[in-house]
């Protein structure tokens, strides 16, 4: 039983082999490579499951194409992950549907550098809010523009992004758990 | 004698706090009132969030499949459904025919018993102190066969990754078939109640009218969606588990205001008691569990796999890296993002309407905040 | 002794001390009857540790306000805190001095008996505001104006029934209203060719919003935002509030069974050859309720005290039937007997409201009151009055 608990951090996990995907055939992927040329690196398809990697600066355009032009209306959800072996360390996916006729599921995903703030979906999905908080809340990638970027689900005087790699699994944020539950241990 | 203090006429805030009877769990509603008139309401949440996308990380598959039951504690059973079609997509396999039988009978009792649970605390919000007695008698037939098939009334973790663990135990079929024959005399039970009740009525239409519109701008699924006109559900669109080999009608509304969200409701268990029998009577023989290896690794990728759950679309988004715990486990809750609508449904209702409306969203903090 | 039993007072004083000392009693077993026919619609059993049935239930409820720690907010006006329960009872149970238990059970005959009744409970609404106020917290005081908005604008529609009533019965005095009633051998909710039922029903669904009860509770209910004008009372004091609500509803029950249902009269007093009525349905009942207690009997047949409970009830409902079938004592209560039994039909439709309907939005409330009640209840009385100008029915005023 160790007085002062230091969370450890884990060792950073071994770099993902890449995924055996494929590429991504069909009227829209063609639509979206005429339209958006470089900022589209990659449309693949995995497990049947359709995906495109984007630029940053070329997210929101392409959501507003895909809602306007495409009938991706209905926003999913927006989410992120953190590979800190990578250059650019977070992955941000958003999932896109759009309803019968087409009944057609998509994501559209970015990488991002640690600081680095994309702009807000917010004007084009009003739904993208809660769900930009939570991923700035998780990995502390706040969002340029958004109407009220403040954590939601974890106080909001806490530091730290819970979901990152390097945050423990049974690390708190001490110095608020003793301020504010008056838990001497901080954890 | 305190100094008179005078309620002005600006803008007065209005605490709904953490602990309150009526918001179903630890939610705080801040509300801006004019008067009587709601001008915007805020919700503040996070008060049960437990960290279950970190611990998934930290677990092997296996080991995290017990966690998703505990976020939408209500219906633990579609939360297992969801997790285990996601990681056995990402494997490659498919559960055989009768595990996916069984677990359309199982997922359809849940939805049944998560829709009792919402119906009776809801009619208790709005007044009316006798139905949640009934709907809750009727929980308990839908729980005692959860109980006699996984051993667990409410987190059941009744499937596993490829299947299931159980086979059926041998009264099963019979007593599936008895609910499926006592149910809808029940549901005549509570309509009787409530659905031409004048005061019901006029409590609930009206009040909290999210259209279509409003629905596919801020991504709300499930029963609300469907009161709003949308006929979308996708156990119809996008089938899973077997889904497509039953008959069953979408209930929609007109509105989308609060009685039509409470009628898609009732018909929904009444859609429930048709597929559960037609699986019932449509059992397959067969293995139960399809081929898994003892370790699971699934090769590196990712998916999004979604069901309808009782509140709306569950998905669970799943990173893999080819070892024993996933990468990274995204829960896309129904009931976070249909929240989100509740400034929209309150803007211009009554102070006396947020806590009907609060109830009709149908939200379970366990899984608004994981 | 003389002098006592000549007392000319002698009368009023013992009903009104029985009335006093029994009626809180009285009160305990509505509450208790109300939570078992609660259970029952909700398919399960209520009370049923204390006593055999439960039946000591409201003694152990009495006994455990009576030693709760009486608190008092720092900043309410101490005052206004202690009048406040204690005007609402006490007005509230006033109003029984004038009501007609029997044929000569009644503590006084004023001739003004139902204006009195229903200054009374204007008052009593006073102490509603007070409580409210000597909370001292905005939200209560909100609660506590809206049930005082709500009750008096449906004294305005009790007060519209009433007055077709009165038309009818030509007195104000509560016992004037019986004989009116058994002169004219009619329940006057029948009179006018039935179109007395409109005042009635006018009455019955105000007095139910009149006394705060469902589907009208809005203002007092638990799950909702603003807390009522008893927040801040708890122990004696807010049994004291109980008290008077359920006092209300006993009075305004009973001005409905007296100015509608024929007061202490049986049913159909005008047919001569239904006299058996007095003395068969009181009989059967008591035997009925005795059968009961005989099951109980067996239930707790091996428990000392709650089986002696049982036995000692058995008897008595078996001696209280068999009084009933005794002429001259029947002559004596059976006034007494009809005029509670139609006070607990009352009662027991108020308990069914509660168990079966949901509530009504504050607004929704007002609106039934003014916009329905009252011009309903204006209308009534117009209409009655032309029936009774030219036809049969009423008598007019001397």
């Amino acid at each position: 039983m160790a007085e002062e608990q230091k969370p450890a951090a884990p060792p950073p996990p071994k770099p993902p082999a890449a995924m055996a995907a494929t590429a991504w055939e069909g009227p829209l992927p063609e639509k979206l490579k005429s339209r958006f040329g470089d900022g589209i690196r990659e449309l693949l398809s995995y497990r049947d499951q359709n995906f495109l990697v984007a630029e940053p600066p070329a997210v929101i355009p392409i959501l507003e194409f895909l809602k306007i032009e495409e009938e991706f209306e209905y926003l999913v959800d927006i989410t992120a992950a953190h590979y800190p072996q990578r250059v650019k360390p977070f992955e941000l996916i958003y999932v896109l549907y759009r309803f019968p006729p087409h009944n057609e599921r998509i994501r559209v995903k970015t990488d991002l550098a640690e600081g680095e703030k994309p702009a807000t979906a917010t004007a084009v999905h009003p739904g993208a809010n809660w769900l930009e908080r939570e991923v700035f809340d998780m990995f502390g990638i706040a969002f340029e523009g958004h109407p009220d970027m403040k954590r939601i689900l974890l106080p909001e005087e806490w530091q730290g992004h819970p979901l990152r790699k390097e945050y423990g699994i049974i690390q708190q944020d001490q110095r608020w758990v003793q301020e504010n539950l008056h838990i001497d241990s901080g954890q | 004698m305190p100094a008179a203090t005078f309620l002005d006429t600006s803008e007065l805030v209005l605490n709904m706090g953490p602990q309150h009877p009526s918001t179903h769990g630890v939610l705080r509603v801040v509300l801006k009132l004019d008067g009587e008139k709601v001008t915007g309401c805020e919700c503040v949440i996070g008060y049960l969030h437990r960290g279950v996308e970190k611990i998934a990380e930290n677990r092997t598959y296996v080991q995290f499949a017990p966690y998703v039951d505990r976020m939408d504690y209500v219906a633990a059973v579609s939360n297992g459904l969801g997790y285990c079609l996601a990681v056995e997509k990402l494997q490659g396999v498919e559960a055989p025919p009768r595990a996916q039988a069984v677990r359309v009978i199982l997922t359809e009792l849940n939805r049944i018993s998560s829709h009792l649970l919402w119906l009776g605390t809801h009619a208790l919000d709005i007044g009316a102190i006798t139905p949640v007695f009934y709907c809750f008698r009727e929980r308990e037939e839908a729980l005692k066969i959860f109980e006699k098939y996984c051993g667990a009334r409410l987190t059941t973790h009744a499937f596993r990754i490829g299947g299931l663990q159980y086979e059926t135990y041998d009264t099963l079929e019979k007593d599936c078939l008895a609910f499926c024959e006592m149910f809808p005399k029940k549901v005549d039970e509570y309509e009787e109640l409530l659905t031409g009740n004048r005061i019901w009525i006029g409590r609930t239409r009206g009040v909290g009218i999210l259209n279509a519109e409003d629905c596919k701008e801020f991504g709300v699924t499930g029963p609300l969606l469907r009161a709003a006109g949308v006929e979308w559900d996708l156990r119809k669109q996008q089938p899973y588990s077997g889904y497509e080999k039953y008959q069953f009608e979408i209930p929609t509304g007109a509105n989308g205001d609060t009685f039509d969200r409470y009628v898609v409701r009732i018909q929904e268990m009444r859609q429930s008691t048709r597929i559960i029998r037609q699986a019932v009577e449509s059992l397959p023989t067969g293995p139960i569990m399809a081929k898994v290896p003892k370790v699971l690794k699934p090769p590196v990728g990712e998916c999004y796999v979604s069901i309808e759950a009782p509140k709306g679309e569950l998905g669970y988004f799943i990173v893999s890296d080819n070892s024993t715990q996933p990468y990274r486990v995204r829960v896309r809750p129904p009931s976070f993002v249909n929240l989100q609508a509740l400034d929209r449904m309150c803007r211009g209702s009554l102070v006396a309407d947020v806590v009907a409306i609060i109830g009709t969203i149908d939200i379970v903090l366990g899984e608004v905040d994981r | 002794m003389n002098a006592v039993l000549d007392f000319p007072y002698l009368k009023p004083v013992l009903i009104t001390l029985v009335i006093i000392l029994v009626f809180p009693l009285v009160v305990g077993y509505i509450v208790l009857a109300e939570r078992k026919v609660l259970a029952d619609y909700q398919v399960r059993l209520g009370p049923m540790r204390v006593g055999p049935y439960g039946f000591l239930q409201p003694l152990a409820d009495a006994v455990k306000l009576l030693i709760k720690e009486d608190i008092i907010p720092t900043a309410s006006d101490r005052w206004i805190f202690w009048l406040a329960p204690v005007l609402s009872t006490v007005t509230g149970l006033t109003a029984f001095a004038v009501l007609p238990l029997s044929e000569w059970i009644y503590i006084a005959d004023v001739n003004i008996g139902l204006l009195f009744i229903l200054a009374l409970s204007s008052v009593g609404i006073l102490g509603l505001i007070l409580g409210g106020w000597a909370s001292n917290s905005h939200y209560s005081l909100l609660g506590a104006l809206r049930s005082a908005a709500q009750m008096v604008s449906y004294e305005v529609a009790m007060g519209f029934a009433l007055v077709s009533g009165l038309m009818v019965a030509g007195t104000l005095s509560m016992q004037g209203m019986v004989a009116a009633q058994q002169r004219l051998q009619i329940w006057f909710a029948f009179s006018n060719y039935g179109l007395m039922m409109i005042p009635f029903a006018v009455y019955a669904i105000s007095a139910v919003a009149e006394t705060n009860r469902a589907p009208f509770d809005l203002p007092e209910a638990e799950s909702e935002l603003v807390a009522g004008f008893h927040t801040e009372y708890s122990g004696f004091r807010w049994s004291l509030y109980m008290l008077a609500e359920y006092a209300n509803m006993f009075v305004v029950s009973s001005i409905a069974v007296t100015l509608f249902l024929g007061g202490w009269l049986r049913p159909f007093p005008s047919v001569a050859w239904l006299a058996w009525l007095n003395f068969v349905v009181p009989a059967a009942l008591f035997f009925l309720i005795g059968a009961g207690c005989a099951v109980g009997v067996k239930r707790y047949s091996d428990h000392r005290v709650f089986g002696g409970i049982m036995i000692v009830l058995t008897g008595a409902m078996f001696a209280a039937g068999a009084s009933f079938l005794l002429p001259p004592v029947n002559a004596r209560i059976i006034g007494l007997f009809w005029f509670l039994l139609k006070v607990a039909v009352i009662l027991y439709c108020y308990i069914w409201y509660r168990g079966t309907f949901p509530r009504f939005r504050y607004d929704q409330l007002m609106r039934i009151g003014w916009r329905y009640m009252i011009p309903i209840a204006m209308g009534a009385l117009i209409v009655n009055g032309f029936v009774m100008l030219w036809g049969q029915g009423g008598e007019r005023v001397q």
